[in-house]
């Protein structure tokens, strides 16, 4: 780098400094909106993702649909296949898929359950409920029922069910009494309430009871295998790849939660496109910004470009200078910019704790490098035809003048 | 033309505009400058003067004729060789000092050669403060030309002209602006550089009083050498 070449933009930009600072600002601000709608943006999309995907699996491995196979393909024949609906679904052969799956990148939990629709009654009242057995150690796996437990405990003994808030005051169950719950394999089991929890998504406070993994192959007659793997990944937006992943490792069945939710995700991307097109017009302002004043500092300055020509300063040292200027203008405000937001955005909960009506803002999704490498970049370009410009003066037309 | 001739240019010609809207400023100049020489180059006002000077100082290309300097053909060298050229040898006094403003007198007098080499050096900075000393500003090197006089200025201009040791110094009415006094302050100072560098000096200027102190005279009228 042309070290007189930067003194010299340096002299520019601090022979004028309150417009300089001026100008500076403005690029600031232009960044601290770059920075802002990112964050806001990510933050949003977190929310979004955390609230929707915070209390079910990214993704649940099951046993692969089996159509009947034809052993005879006729030629110019219409077969009719029809699936056996007649054997439950269940993997057979489960231990080998969980250290697989536990040892793949970007799995954070693997929990084998044992599912199975039953009735619960309580003297006259009856509710359906979607019963799901857990391992020891594996409740929260997926939801955090520890967490949400506002009744009770949440050890799941042998003889002991855990049940959502809802499904409770419909029943007007407390903890301690004994319901009788009766599986879609016809056995029947007295089990008393332990826990009750509140996980704020109604359907599974109406319908989900947790239980013990073992009394589950009971009730459910499954006695060595399980109806699925239930996985969560981190981030969860890497679902559809680890879930593509396990399914060749595994050679079962996985879905990914992206795949149930294709409008949230739409609508996540439609909402990250808007913020990259909030992004561009910022950076653009910059650039315009930038743009004009340089060309007021060329139109300002040349008689003095006209006169280092003369004294036989070379075209490339003239565009250098006033592209170092540009430049500098978009570091400084770029760094002036994210400092700023940076301490602003500081104090603000993470979107995790966002209270209801408050802004989820993401900090760490700000984008702080990039904006300023945008910035800068911006200002460089920016002052290029400026530069040009300049370099293109005639120094006998200015001496002249 | 001699041999101690620094620059030559035959039947020079200059002229602007195509056709019928062409101007011709500059007929066939013949003309050769040598060393340590100091030419006064009087006329009046839309003789030629300046756009002679902007010729013999690489700013302009003639329209035809040759231009030599120093064994270089000048009128066949691309732009950036005349520019190096003219960095290298060359210096330039204006009526208006063209100081730059956001530079100090020890800064303006270094930016010739400082924009040539990409940084400022010891050596140039010694050498500025030398030139400065030599033209009366000692006390003035840090000052701004906003906070200098014209005279000041002027002789600021001087020095700079010869940052690079230049064979040759065009000045064009380089007192113009200045007052009586001042004027001669700077033309004292262009005879004594002239005597003690060797340095060869052309100064266009409408004052007798100035062509009365310089060791040959040339004409210009019309485009053409009247008396030399």
């Amino acid at each position: 780098m042309n070290a007189y070449a930067v003194k010299l933009a340096l002299r520019h930009l601090f022979s004028h400094p309150a417009q300089t600072a001026l100008l500076m600002l403005g690029v600031a601000l232009g960044v601290a909106v770059f920075i802002f709608m990112s964050a806001l943006i990510g933050g949003l999309a977190t929310l979004l993702t955390l609230r929707t995907v915070g209390s079910i699996p990214h993704i649940v491995l099951e046993e692969p649909d089996h159509d009947p196979a034809v052993l005879v393909p006729s030629i110019g024949a219409l077969v009719v296949l029809q699936k056996d609906l007649s054997r439950r679904n269940q993997i057979s052969i489960w231990q080998p898929a969980i250290p697989i799956a536990e040892q793949t990148p970007g799995v954070t939990f693997v929990s084998p359950q044992i599912r199975g629709a039953a009735f619960v009654e309580r003297g006259q009242a009856v509710a359906s409920v979607g019963v799901i057995g857990v391992m020891p150690g594996k409740l929260s796996a997926i939801a955090d029922i520890d967490a949400a437990i506002v009744e009770g405990s949440s050890d799941l003994l042998a003889d002991g069910i855990l049940i959502g808030s809802r499904l409770a005051r419909d029943l007007g169950l407390r903890v301690g009494q004994i319901v009788r719950l009766t599986s879609d394999r016809g056995r029947a089991r007295s089990l008393h309430i332990g826990g009750i929890f509140t996980l704020g998504v109604a359907s599974a406070d109406r319908q989900a009871v947790y239980m013990n993994f073992s009394t589950a192959r009971a009730l459910f007659d499954l006695p060595t295998g399980i109806s699925r793997i239930e996985i969560k990944v981190q981030p969860a937006i890497d679902a559809p790849r680890i879930a593509a992943r396990l399914r060749s490792a595994t050679a079962l069945k996985a879905t990914a939660w992206t795949e149930d939710n294709t409008q949230l995700f739409e609508g996540l991307d439609a909402q990250a496109r808007t913020g990259t097109i909030i992004k561009i017009f910022a950076l653009v302002t910059i650039m315009v910004g930038i743009t004009s004043a340089m060309s007021l500092s060329v139109v300002r300055r040349q008689s003095e470009i006209g006169i280092m020509r003369a004294m036989g300063a070379g075209k490339t040292f003239v565009v250098s200078i006033f592209v170092l200027e540009g430049t500098l203008i978009g570091l400084i405000g770029a760094l002036v910019g994210t400092g700023v937001t940076w301490l602003a955005l500081a104090p603000l909960p993470p979107v995790a704790q966002v209270a209801r009506g408050g802004l989820p803002i993401d900090q760490a999704q700000g984008g702080f490098l990039v904006a300023v490498v945008l910035t800068t970049l911006a200002g460089a370009l920016a002052s290029i035809q400026p530069a040009l410009r300049a370099s293109r003066i005639d120094p006998v037309e200015v001496i002249g003048s | 033309m001699t041999a101690e001739a620094i620059v030559t240019v035959c039947g020079l010609t200059k002229s602007f505009g195509r056709e019928e809207t062409e101007t011709q400023v500059l007929r066939g100049i013949d003309l050769s400058i040598r060393r340590a020489e100091m030419v006064a180059l009087l006329g009046p006002s839309g003789s030629g003067k300046s756009t002679l000077l902007t010729i013999l100082g690489t700013l302009m290309r003639a329209s035809g004729g040759s231009h030599d300097m120093l064994g270089v053909d000048l009128m066949r060298a691309s732009d950036a060789q005349r520019t190096e050229f003219r960095s290298r040898h060359l210096g330039f006094v204006f009526q208006f000092h063209h100081l730059l403003s956001d530079l100090t007198a020890l800064e303006n007098v270094m930016m010739p050669a400082a924009s040539a080499a990409g940084r400022e050096t010891r050596a140039m900075r010694a050498r500025a403060t030398e030139l400065l000393n030599a033209v009366g500003l000692s006390d003035h090197l840090d000052y701004r030309p906003s906070a200098m006089s014209g005279g000041q200025r002027q002789r600021a201009a001087v020095a700079r002209a010869l940052i690079n040791n230049p064979a040759l110094v065009l000045a064009d009415e380089p007192t113009g602006n200045l007052d009586r006094k001042s004027a001669d302050q700077v033309m004292d100072l262009i005879q004594k550089i002239n005597q003690t560098t060797g340095a060869s000096f052309i100064i266009s200027t409408h004052d007798e009083h100035i062509a009365a102190r310089c060791s040959r005279r040339i004409g210009l009228l019309d485009g053409n050498i009247v008396a030399s």
